[in-house]
């Protein structure tokens, strides 16, 4: 048997940090990198009495991501207790959700090969982030930073619905741009504010029962859960291939190797010991407070995408990327206010802006320029004030030190020549220099016209107009 | 220090209330007050043990400046310069909360408990920190680490426990007035073998917040005193709404000395009769008995009636409180400020090796109770089950309460027992809180006072409970009592 004859089965768990001011239970503040331990507090720090104390705004974020998600959201949910040691985690014990989630049931829509495919959602539940242990900066031990301890995190758990790495990647940044769009997480991946327990099975085309599956914990980059999942599925093929037997099991991925290994052994199998938090009393959410949660959400990327085929007949390909992250769908539409020119930002945006963030690794949100920045620039090629192949410095230089793109022209001497007088100087130079190309062009190699152009636009380091260059090439040519 | 009649006047003697008269009429100076309990100190708590750590030289220069500031007109508040001791499970910044624990021998809190910042607010003076079973986990205080209390009663016989150590003070009269807790009668049953009037409030009116958690959903903190208008002060202080614990109830603030009215006639009192059968003493049963004669006498209608899901109790309670104690106790792991064993190899080892060498045997016997009734495929038939009594408990005492204003009942099966006498026999020791659990369960007040000696001379308590949030009717009924047989007038320890 082959791999064609395997069934790929994924369902997914995601973590996302939630972009509250404070902590879950305490007000401590919840902003990364900050010095070790300095954004703790005896109740965070899980001092003996402390008591936490819910943040609502956790509870309206995880009801926002619910409703974005289709869920039922439950009128009567409770915090329940995760009990088990790691020095990471201050009270030995996680206060998470577990029979009760805040939501339930719902799904996210994502585009195949074959038309679009629902993904359900199992549940969303609120618990608190654990601390950090730090291994390597002292020698002999671990260092304990808390300030990652209480920060408020959602478990959007999917359904087994997943069946390739390709959907695993399009339901993730599906979900990504989701809670950017309700700006409920910031959704950072580096950062690990977004980061996804992978539940990988196999089985033969056509069973019903679901295989034994694998857990690949905390992966936080696309590229490496598509490797993961491919090694993962490989590796569980061949084991059944060769009469084994998959093995329920935590695997760590390594990004070296590019192999899983198994993180626990079998015998410290966990019981934790669920049970309803003692020192929290229950969520009870009123049928009005949903319902102006319901009002308040913002437009969703599905809406936003229809919009663009609609009002700026983009392409289906195009809309999508664009509408993939919140902050380039923003940037699209406010550089449409600055220049009023839909296919331009369109073309700049799915084109060197991505390939610009493709090869630097880079987040949308991490653009270092602003819409009115890429606008301006838009209008300074529709005006004629430099050529596009200009343009294409320019925006290199907006993402190195972004300022008004005006002023990158004037200070770099890039505005295109558009003086009748200097551009005939130009012309007249280079015909002069090239007698063997006017005669190919005079025999019928059309083609010689390009070169004499490019040769001009060498001469003045791109800066001369290229129509009025064409143009004039060609009735000194045919005189 | 005399009297205006020129009888001595021995401090230590008064209530807290006697004191703020005389402070009123400045027969009396703060610093007389303070000096008067650390002189006391001195000669009484090498026999009673009920401290384990003393501030009694800070509490004369806190006393000093109290009076100063009094007398400059800066602070006011009719309990400022009252002393007070604290059991060793409430937060104090600065000063040791060791929770009768080797786990927590070194651990000094950087906060206060709320009630700790309630009563620095007053401008109280903190003598110290009581003796208690470690973690709140016994009912004689033999299980602290450190030491073992004495009954001022007699010092062969245990204080009672967990807060031993505040009802052995107060009964000694080292303290005018401590402050207990009480997960299943630790603050009620060591007040009876003491002879002190013991109050748990209904769970929610004292924030819990700085209490280091035994059972999250049964303790409650209270006042231990000599008198019940002394427990109604002290209620006045440490009651009310904290945003800082959500499990507190925001409730409107209630005078509880107005409560006491010294009439108790048309209060309807049951008597459950389950309390009164096997296992219970004889000698308290008969003593029970007089008092309720007594309450006949003082005008209050008393029938006798069935709360038979009592017998369920116990084991509800030891499933529901050793459970949430599994897990309230895991934070106490070697890594922060617990104590280390000194040796490991590995992280597991740091967890085995400093939680089997830094917790007592009962403090481990509930843990593994805990963790076994909470483990998956245990989980229904204990804790789900044990959830399901406490609300047949719950409903029962409901329906009580339809009928009756207070249930009346003896607070402990037995008076004090010998040292050394249970504390091998965990089951025995276990079935002294028969008489007190059901009041956590249900989460009412309950309040213990003394009503009568044995003929050993050891004090025997009678338990008053009340529905949710009436502790003004409990500590009325227990005042007209109080008023009646003048116990404190009677009898004194030796």
């Amino acid at each position: 048997m082959s791999r064609e004859d395997y069934e790929i089965v994924i369902g997914l768990e995601v973590h996302a940090e939630l972009s509250t001011n404070t902590k879950i239970f305490c007000s401590c503040p919840t902003k990364f990198g900050a010095e070790p331990n300095t954004q703790t507090c005896p109740i965070c720090m899980a001092m003996p009495g402390t008591l936490p104390v819910l943040n609502e705004k956790v509870v309206e974020y995880a009801v926002k991501a619910g409703l974005a998600t289709n869920c039922e959201i439950s009128r009567d949910s409770k915090n329940d207790r995760k009990n088990y040691f790691y020095p990471d985690l201050p009270k030995a014990y996680q206060i998470s959700q577990f029979d009760k989630p805040l939501c339930e049931n719902g799904y996210i829509e994502i585009d195949t090969e074959n038309g679009k495919k629902k993904i359900g959602l199992t549940r969303i539940h609120i618990e608190e982030d654990a601390g950090k242990l730090n291994h390597d900066e002292f020698g002999g031990g671990s260092l304990v930073d808390l300030n990652r301890a209480g920060v408020p995190l959602i478990e959007i758990v999917s359904e087994p619905d997943i069946r390739s790495s390709e959907e695993t990647e399009k339901y993730l940044r599906k979900l990504k741009s989701i809670l950017e769009y309700i700006e409920v997480s910031d959704c950072k991946m580096q950062e690990g504010s977004l980061r996804a327990d992978v539940n990988v099975s196999v089985r033969k085309k056509g069973d019903t029962k679901l295989g034994t599956r694998t857990e690949m914990k905390n992966m936080n980059s696309f590229r490496s859960i598509t490797r993961a999942i491919e090694y993962e599925v490989d590796r569980q093929i061949d084991v059944i291939k060769d009469g084994g037997k998959i093995e329920q099991e935590t695997l760590r991925w390594d990004e070296v190797s590019g192999k899983t290994f198994p993180m626990r052994d079998k015998e410290d199998a966990q019981d934790y010991r669920y049970f309803p938090d003692p020192d929290l009393v229950a969520i009870k959410l009123s049928e009005e407070y949903i319902q102006n949660i319901k009002e308040s959400l913002p437009e969703l990327p599905e809406s936003r995408k229809q919009r663009y085929l609609e009002d700026y007949r983009l392409s289906e390909k195009d809309a999508n990327l664009i509408t993939s992250s919140k902050y380039l769908s923003d940037l699209f539409e406010e550089a449409i206010q600055v220049c009023n020119n839909p296919k331009a930002v369109n073309n700049w945006i799915i084109s060197d802006i991505s390939r610009i963030l493709n090869e630097t690794e880079m987040e949308p949100v991490e653009i270092p320029f602003d819409a009115k920045q890429l606008g301006k620039l838009v209008i300074l090629i529709d005006k004629g004030t430099i050529s596009s192949s200009i343009g294409k410095k320019v925006l290199t230089e907006l993402f190195e030190n972004p300022r008004n793109p005006e002023e990158i022209i004037k200070e770099k001497g890039w505005i295109q020549i558009s003086d009748e007088g200097a551009i005939k100087e130009v012309v007249l130079k280079i015909l002069e220099e090239n007698p063997q190309s006017i005669a190919d062009y005079k025999g019928g190699k059309d083609k010689a016209l390009g070169f004499l152009v490019g040769q001009a636009m060498k001469e003045t380091k791109g800066k001369a107009n290229p129509q009025m260059l064409n143009k004039m090439f060609l009735e000194e040519l045919n005189k | 220090m005399r009297q205006k009649g020129g009888k001595e006047m021995n401090i230590t003697e008064l209530t807290v209330h006697e004191l703020q008269e005389k402070l009123k009429n400045k027969e009396l100076t703060i610093t007389d007050i303070t000096k008067a309990y650390v002189d006391r100190i001195k000669e009484k708590e090498n026999d009673v043990q009920a401290f384990i750590t003393l501030l009694t030289e800070k509490a004369i220069e806190q006393a000093k400046d109290i009076q100063n500031r009094v007398e400059k007109g800066e602070i006011k508040g009719e309990l400022a310069g009252i002393p007070i001791g604290i059991k060793d499970n409430m937060c104090t910044k600065g000063v040791k909360t060791t929770c009768g624990s080797k786990m927590l021998e070194n651990f000094v809190a950087p906060y206060d408990a709320t009630v700790v910042e309630k009563i620095n607010d007053e401008n109280m003076i903190d003598l110290g920190k009581l003796n208690m079973d470690e973690f709140a986990m016994g009912s004689s205080t033999e299980y602290s680490y450190f030491k073992k209390t004495k009954n001022p009663w007699n010092l062969n016989k245990v204080p009672g426990g967990s807060s031993g150590g505040s009802a052995a003070a107060v009964a000694a009269e080292i303290v005018p007035w401590a402050l207990g807790s009480d997960t299943g009668g630790s603050i009620r049953q060591p007040s009876s073998f003491c002879g002190v009037v013991g109050l748990k409030p209904t769970y929610g009116l004292v924030s819990r917040y700085g209490l280091v958690a035994y059972a999250s959903s049964l303790d409650q903190i209270g006042p231990i005193t000599k008198d019940v208008k002394d427990a109604a002060i002290l209620l006045n202080i440490i009651a009310g709404h904290d945003e800082k614990d959500t499990t507190s109830t925001d409730i409107p603030k209630v005078d509880y000395t107005k409560a006491l009215k010294n009439d108790v006639k048309g209060l309807k009192i049951g008597i459950p009769k389950e309390f009164f059968g096997e296992g219970i003493n004889e000698e308290v049963k008969v003593s029970i008995q007089k008092a309720i004669e007594k309450y006949k006498e003082l005008g209050a209608e008393i029938e006798e009636f069935s709360l038979d899901i009592i017998q369920d109790v116990l084991a509800s309670y030891y499933i529901i409180a050793s459970a949430e104690a599994s897990s309230n106790l895991g934070r106490f792991d070697g890594i922060r400020y617990t104590y280390r064993t000194p040796e490991f190899k590995n992280l597991k080892e740091i967890y085995k090796k400093s939680r089997s060498e830094a917790f007592g045997t009962e403090v481990k016997r509930r843990i593994i109770l805990g963790t076994y009734v909470l483990s998956s495929g245990y989980y229904d038939a204990y804790y789900k089950k044990a959830q399901q009594v406490r609300t047949l408990v719950m409903n029962q005492f409901n329906k009580a309460f339809e009928k009756y204003d207070v249930i009346l009942t003896p607070t402990s099966p037995t008076v004090a027992f010998n040292i050394g006498e249970k504390s091998n026999n965990p089951l025995e020791m276990y079935l002294a809180d028969i008489c007190t659990v059901s009041v956590n369960v249900a989460g009412l007040p309950g309040i213990s006072i003394p009503c009568g000696v044995n003929q050993e001379g050891m004090p025997i308590g009678m338990q008053l409970i009340g529905n949710k949030f009436c502790e003004e009717t409990i500590l009325n009924a227990a005042y007209t009592f109080e008023q009646a047989i003048k116990f404190r007038e009677n009898y004194k320890p030796e």
